[in-house]
């Protein structure tokens, strides 16, 4: 295996790790909406980061190699219309990601507050903010992005 | 995919979409599978959620994943009689093979253990299935550089 090859393979490697982090919050997204006591909420937060170390490390890794590879393969140049394509739906996925860790996050800090003053109870309030609508349609777009750079990756139009 | 792409015909595009597709569900719903079932440190709640993210995500993503590996193959002309196929291929098939009965040994051991829980008795099964997907996350992410990096 050349040097390519091996940068090819943790490339796509990357981006199984950046949309099984996807999978895992989606996962999440469905559990937490009967979640309505702190305990149970910030049970979640473990499994929280291993979603945001697999998105972070896909996320990085397809980016870096990704722009590498643009660099390092003859037939392709990092201005072709397919890997602008890919990049501007890169920079868009990581946005609305972030905006989707936001809003789940309102309810894993609402979590804190009364755990640390040792009331465990169900709380209404913190069921409505892990049922968020807004975080549910942010992650729908951002997968919805992380698709269109798949099918971009696989069908490169106009290469 | 970009060296692969230099010599794919068009036609190939769509089955390698599904079979790449199914494997990232699958890769997917074996992570948010074994992190449930890792980090449920005796929840109930929580080792049913990695069960469920197992038979619900992770068992859906290899049917669609194997689907689409014999219909690229067999564009490819990989599957016709008497065609040697390369080593990053059999590497492919055996841990895509292996690894669906390996998912179905857990999903059954993970389907008595989720039984048991509901009896009030032990999680020892359900720790079983948690083993068994961190070796398939492992066996797969071979499989995914394998493919990827198609070694001779």
């Amino acid at each position: 295996m050349s040097f390519v090859d091996w940068a090819l393979a943790v490339h796509v490697l990357s981006a199984f790790a950046y949309v099984a982090g996807l999978v895992l919050f989606w996962v999440l997204i469905v559990a937490v909406r009967r979640v309505d006591t702190p305990e149970e909420t910030l049970r979640m937060e473990p499994i929280v980061k291993v979603g945001n170390v697999a998105v972070g490390l896909g996320a990085v890794g397809t980016i870096v190699i990704g722009i590498y590879l643009a660099f390092a393969v003859d037939s392709y140049a990092i201005w072709d219309g397919w890997i602008i394509a890919a990049l501007v739906l890169w920079a868009v996925s990581g946005a609305l990601g972030q905006r989707t860790g936001a809003a789940y996050m309102e309810g894993m800090n609402k979590a804190k507050e009364p755990d640390a003053a040792g009331k465990t109870g169900p709380d209404q309030e913190l069921l409505a903010l892990n049922r968020t609508q807004t975080g549910v349609i942010l992650h729908a777009l951002t997968s919805l992005a992380v698709l269109l750079i798949l099918i971009d990756m696989i069908f490169k139009p106009g290469a | 995919m970009t060296i692969v792409a230099a010599v794919r015909p068009d036609s190939w595009d769509f089955p390698l979409l599904v079979h790449v597709l199914g494997a990232m569900i699958l890769v997917g719903g074996l992570l948010a599978g074994a992190s449930s079932l890792a980090y449920a440190r005796g929840d109930v709640k929580y080792l049913r959620l990695g069960y469920w993210s197992l038979l619900a995500v992770a068992l859906p993503g290899w049917l669609v994943m194997r689907i689409g590996a014999e219909w690229i193959a067999s564009r490819e002309g990989w599957n016709h009689e008497g065609v040697p196929t390369p080593t990053w291929l059999n590497i492919g098939f055996i841990l895509a093979d292996v690894g669906g009965l390996i998912l179905l040994v857990s999903l059954i051991a993970g389907g008595i253990g989720v039984r048991r829980l509901r009896a009030g008795q032990g999680a020892t099964l359900l720790r079983t299935t948690l083993v068994l997907s961190v070796v398939l996350l492992g066996a797969y992410v071979v499989a995914i550089w394998a493919m990827a990096g198609k070694p001779s």
